[in-house]
C-alpha cells in the first residue's frame, strides 16, 4: 500500500513537472507573440499618423484650389454661392395626367427611301 | 531521565551512623541537580540562538543576492502586463470643428556627429557640405578635427537626406529620432496655431514645445500623456477659414491695404469660426520676430487680437442701443444734429463738414452722424456709458484662448471726461481690437447676452449676463439693417442674407500724436441675417485706398464693405445658411393686447 502511494506520488510529481515545463514554454511563446503584436501596433499607428498627415497635406485648400483651376475645363467647379440654392417657386407643378385613350385611331404608312435602314 | 532523590537512604543511614550531618548530603545533591538543569537550559538556548542565526543569515543572504542580481542585471519591462489606458508620448493633434487636421506630428531624424569615432573627417565634411547647401565645409572640418566630442549638425532632415548621409558611411555621423510638428495646411490659420519648436534636446528624443497661438496656450494639455492622443478640437472651420483668407487676401490687394483682418463669430456660442490676419506666415517655418521697426508690420503680428485700433463709427450703434435700452429715446426720436457743437472746448464736426439737421435716432446711425451720437452720449452720461462698455468687455483683453490675446489690452482715456464720452460714442479715444468689436456686435445680435469669443468648439450656446434688453437689441439690429438698405453700407447687400452692419473709418494716429490725413483704418462690422442673426463678422483694413474713381477713396463704405459682402456670399453657404426671405416689418399693426 505504502509502495503504491510512493509510486503514485512520484508519478504525480513527474507529471506536474512536465506540465509546468510546458506551460512555461507556452507562456514564453505567448509573451513573444504579444511583443510582436505590440511592435506591429506601434508600427501601424505611426504609419497611420503619417498617412493622416499626408492625406491632410494632399487635401490642403491651396492645393485643391489649384487643382480645381487646372481642371476647370473638365470639372467646371466653382465656389458655392447663395444663388445655387434652389427656391420652391423654381419647381414646376406636376404635369396634368394624360386622359385615357378612348378612341384609338389606326395609322399606317411607308418609310421614305432615306429613312430606311 | 532518572530522578535521584535528594536524601537517598543509602547514604543518609551510614552518615548518621558516622555522626555526620545528613543535610550536607541533601545540599550536595541539590547543588548537583541545579548544575544539571543549568547546563540543559544553556544547551537549549544555544540551540535557539543557532537557529535564529541561521535564519538571519539566510534572510540577509537572500536580500543581498537579490540586490546583487538587480544591480548587475539589465533592466527589462514586465512583459505579461495588461495594456491599460493607453499612454501617448506624442504631442496631441489639433483639429478643426469637423475633425480635419490642423497640426500633427511627423517623424524625422536629427543628425549629430561624434568626431572621436570618425574615420575620415575631411571626407565627411566634404560630403555633408555637398548634401546640405547651408553647411560650410571648412567650419565642419574645424569642428570634426577639434576637441569637440559631440555636436549637432542638423535638427531636422528629410528621409532622402538621411539616406545620402548614410551613404557617406562614416561611423561618427549618427541619427537621433525627432518628432517634428507639422502643419499640413501651410499658412492657413497660422496666427491661431502659432507654431512649435524644440525644447530640451537629447540624442534619442526631443521635447516639442509650443511657441505661440493655441500651441502655447494649451501646451500643458497637448503634452499631457494622460490625454492618450485625444486631439484638441478648435471652433475653426477649415473650409470657411480657407474661403475667408482667399477673399480677404484678394480684397486687401484690390484695396491696396497693407494689412487686413477679419473675425467671424457665432453670436450664440461665441465660437470663432474663422479669424484671419494678413499678412500671415507659414507656421512650419515660423519667421523670427522683428527686432527693428514696427512690430505691427511683422507677419507674426496678429491684427485680430493684438491690433488695438480706434475703430471709428462702428461704435455708434452701442451709444444708440444704450440710449434705447435706458428708455431715453426710441429709434424714431428726433435729435438735432446741426452744428456748431462744442464739448470741453473742442468742436465736434461731421464727415466732410456736412450738416444733417434734425434726424431720428435710426437715421443718425444710417447717416453716421458724429454730433447725433455725441448728443446721445451726453444724455446717457459718462458713468453709465463706461459701465455699459465695460459690461460688453471693452475694458479688458479678450478671453480668446491664444497667448497673443492677452497682449490686446484696450487703450482707455486716463480721465473719462465729457469730451471722451462724446468722442468714444463715435469710436475715437477708445482703442480696441477687432475681436472685441465682434464680441460686442454678437451681444447685440443674440438678444443682449454677453458672449466671450472662444477658439474651442462648444456644444451649447453661451448665456452670459444680460447686457441690454431684448427690445433694445432688436431695435439696434433694425438700425444696422437700415445702414445697409439706405445708408453708408449699400454695397453690403447680399441677396437672401439680410446683412445688417455699420461702417467705420478712423484716421490712423501718428506715433507722436495727432492723426494722419491720408491713412485710415476702415472697418465694417456686421451681423447676418439681421432678423435672426447667426453670425457676426468684422472686416478691418489697414490703410486701404480705392483708386477706381477720380479721387482716391478711403472710406469703409468703398473698401471694407464690398470685401465683407463678398465674404458673406462665400462663407454663408459653407456655414449651411440658406438664403431666406426677410420678413417684412409689421409697420402699421401694433399689438396692444394678446388675449
Amino acid at each position: 500500500m505504502r509502495t503504491a502511494l510512493y509510486i503514485l506520488t512520484t508519478l504525480a510529481v513527474i507529471g506536474l513537472a512536465f506540465w509546468a515545463y510546458r506551460e512555461n514554454y507556452a507562456t514564453q511563446a505567448a509573451l513573444n507573440e504579444v511583443d510582436t503584436l505590440h511592435a506591429d501596433i506601434r508600427a501601424a499607428h505611426s504609419r497611420l499618423a503619417v498617412l493622416k498627415a499626408e492625406w491632410a497635406y494632399l487635401n490642403r485648400p491651396d492645393r485643391l484650389r489649384d487643382l480645381v483651376d487646372l481642371n476647370f475645363d473638365r470639372l467646371g467647379l466653382l465656389p458655392l454661392r447663395p444663388e445655387q440654392f434652389g427656391h420652391v417657386d423654381e419647381i414646376a407643378f406636376p404635369a396634368p395626367p394624360l386622359p385615357p385613350v378612348t378612341d384609338a385611331v389606326e395609322t399606317s404608312g411607308t418609310l421614305s427611301a432615306e429613312d430606311r435602314p | 531521565m532518572t530522578r535521584t532523590p535528594l536524601r537517598p537512604l543509602a547514604r543518609i543511614l551510614p552518615a548518621r551512623a558516622a555522626g555526620e550531618n545528613p543535610d550536607a548530603i541533601e545540599r550536595e545533591n541539590t547543588a548537583r541537580r541545579h548544575a544539571e538543569m543549568h547546563s540543559q537550559m544553556r544547551a537549549r538556548a544555544e540551540g535557539r540562538l543557532l537557529v535564529l542565526g541561521v535564519f538571519f543569515l539566510a534572510a540577509f543572504l537572500t536580500v543581498g543576492l537579490r540586490m546583487g542580481l538587480l544591480a548587475t542585471s539589465e533592466p527589462f519591462e514586465p512583459r505579461a502586463s495588461v495594456q491599460g489606458a493607453a499612454i501617448s508620448a506624442l504631442r496631441a493633434d489639433i483639429v478643426d470643428r469637423n475633425g480635419r487636421l490642423l497640426a500633427t506630428n511627423f517623424e524625422t531624424h536629427a543628425l549629430y556627429a561624434q568626431p572621436p569615432q570618425m574615420i575620415d573627417p575631411a571626407g565627411a565634411a566634404r560630403g555633408l557640405a555637398a548634401i546640405f547647401d547651408d553647411l560650410d565645409e571648412k567650419e565642419l572640418l574645424e569642428d570634426f578635427t577639434g576637441k569637440r566630442k559631440f555636436l549637432w549638425i542638423k535638427r531636422k532632415i528629410s528621409p532622402e537626406q538621411m539616406q545620402a548621409v548614410h551613404e557617406l558611411g562614416d561611423p561618427g555621423l549618427l541619427f537621433g529620432p525627432r518628432d517634428m510638428r507639422l502643419y499640413p495646411n501651410g499658412a492657413l490659420a497660422a496666427h491661431v496655431l502659432g507654431g512649435a519648436s524644440f525644447g530640451k534636446e537629447g540624442v534619442s528624443a526631443a521635447e516639442v514645445i509650443g511657441v505661440a497661438g493655441v500651441e502655447k496656450q494649451f501646451d500643458d494639455y497637448l503634452r499631457d500623456p494622460a490625454n492618450a492622443g485625444q486631439p484638441l478640437r478648435l471652433s475653426l472651420d477649415l473650409t470657411v477659414q480657407a474661403a475667408a483668407e482667399e477673399v480677404l487676401y484678394g480684397g486687401m490687394k484690390l484695396m491696396n491695404a497693407k494689412g487686413a483682418t477679419s473675425v467671424l463669430m457665432d453670436v450664440h456660442t461665441g465660437e470663432v469660426v474663422s479669424v484671419v490676419s494678413l499678412p500671415d506666415f507659414d507656421p512650419n517655418n515660423r519667421p523670427r520676430p522683428a527686432t527693428t521697426g514696427d512690430q505691427s508690420d511683422s507677419p507674426l503680428f496678429n491684427r485680430s487680437v493684438q491690433g488695438v485700433y480706434e475703430l471709428g463709427s462702428v461704435f455708434k450703434i452701442f451709444a444708440a442701443a444704450q440710449a434705447v435700452d435706458l428708455g431715453l429715446v426710441s429709434p424714431s426720436t428726433e435729435i438735432d444734429t446741426s452744428g456748431p457743437m462744442k464739448v470741453g472746448g473742442f468742436r465736434i464736426g461731421e464727415f466732410r463738414n456736412k450738416d444733417y439737421g434734425t434726424l431720428s435716432v435710426g437715421d443718425i446711425i444710417v447717416h453716421s452722424s458724429n454730433r447725433g451720437t455725441g448728443r446721445l452720449a451726453l444724455q446717457i452720461g459718462a458713468e453709465r456709458q463706461q459701465e455699459f462698455l465695460k459690461s460688453l468687455g471693452f475694458f479688458e483683453a479678450t478671453p480668446f484662448e491664444i497667448v497673443e490675446a492677452q497682449g490686446g489690452k484696450p487703450l482707455l482715456p486716463d480721465r473719462w471726461t465729457e469730451l471722451s464720452s462724446v468722442t468714444i460714442s463715435y469710436g475715437h479715444g477708445l482703442s480696441t481690437s477687432p475681436m472685441h468689436l465682434a464680441a460686442g456686435y454678437a451681444t447685440l445680435a443674440n438678444g443682449g447676452y454677453k458672449v466671450e469669443p472662444t477658439i474651442l468648439k462648444q456644444s451649447v450656446p453661451q448665456r452670459g449676463p444680460r447686457v441690454i434688453s431684448e427690445s433694445a437689441a432688436s431695435a439696434a439690429r433694425d438700425m444696422l439693417r437700415k445702414v445697409v438698405t439706405d445708408g453708408t453700407a449699400s454695397m453690403a447687400e447680399v441677396p437672401g442674407y439680410a446683412v445688417g452692419g455699420k461702417t467705420g473709418t478712423a484716421d490712423k494716429p501718428k506715433p507722436r500724436g495727432g492723426y494722419y490725413e491720408d491713412k485710415v483704418i476702415a472697418t465694417f462690422a456686421t451681423v447676418f441675417p439681421a432678423h435672426d442673426p447667426k453670425y457676426a463678422l468684422v472686416v478691418t483694413l489697414d490703410e486701404p485706398v480705392e483708386t477706381s474713381g477720380d479721387k482716391p477713396r478711403r472710406t469703409a463704405g468703398w473698401t471694407a464693405v464690398p470685401i465683407a459682402a463678398e465674404m458673406i456670399g462665400r462663407v454663408a453657404p459653407l456655414l449651411g445658411l440658406r438664403p431666406g426671405v426677410e420678413p417684412k416689418s409689421l409697420a402699421d399693426i401694433t399689438l396692444t393686447r394678446s388675449n
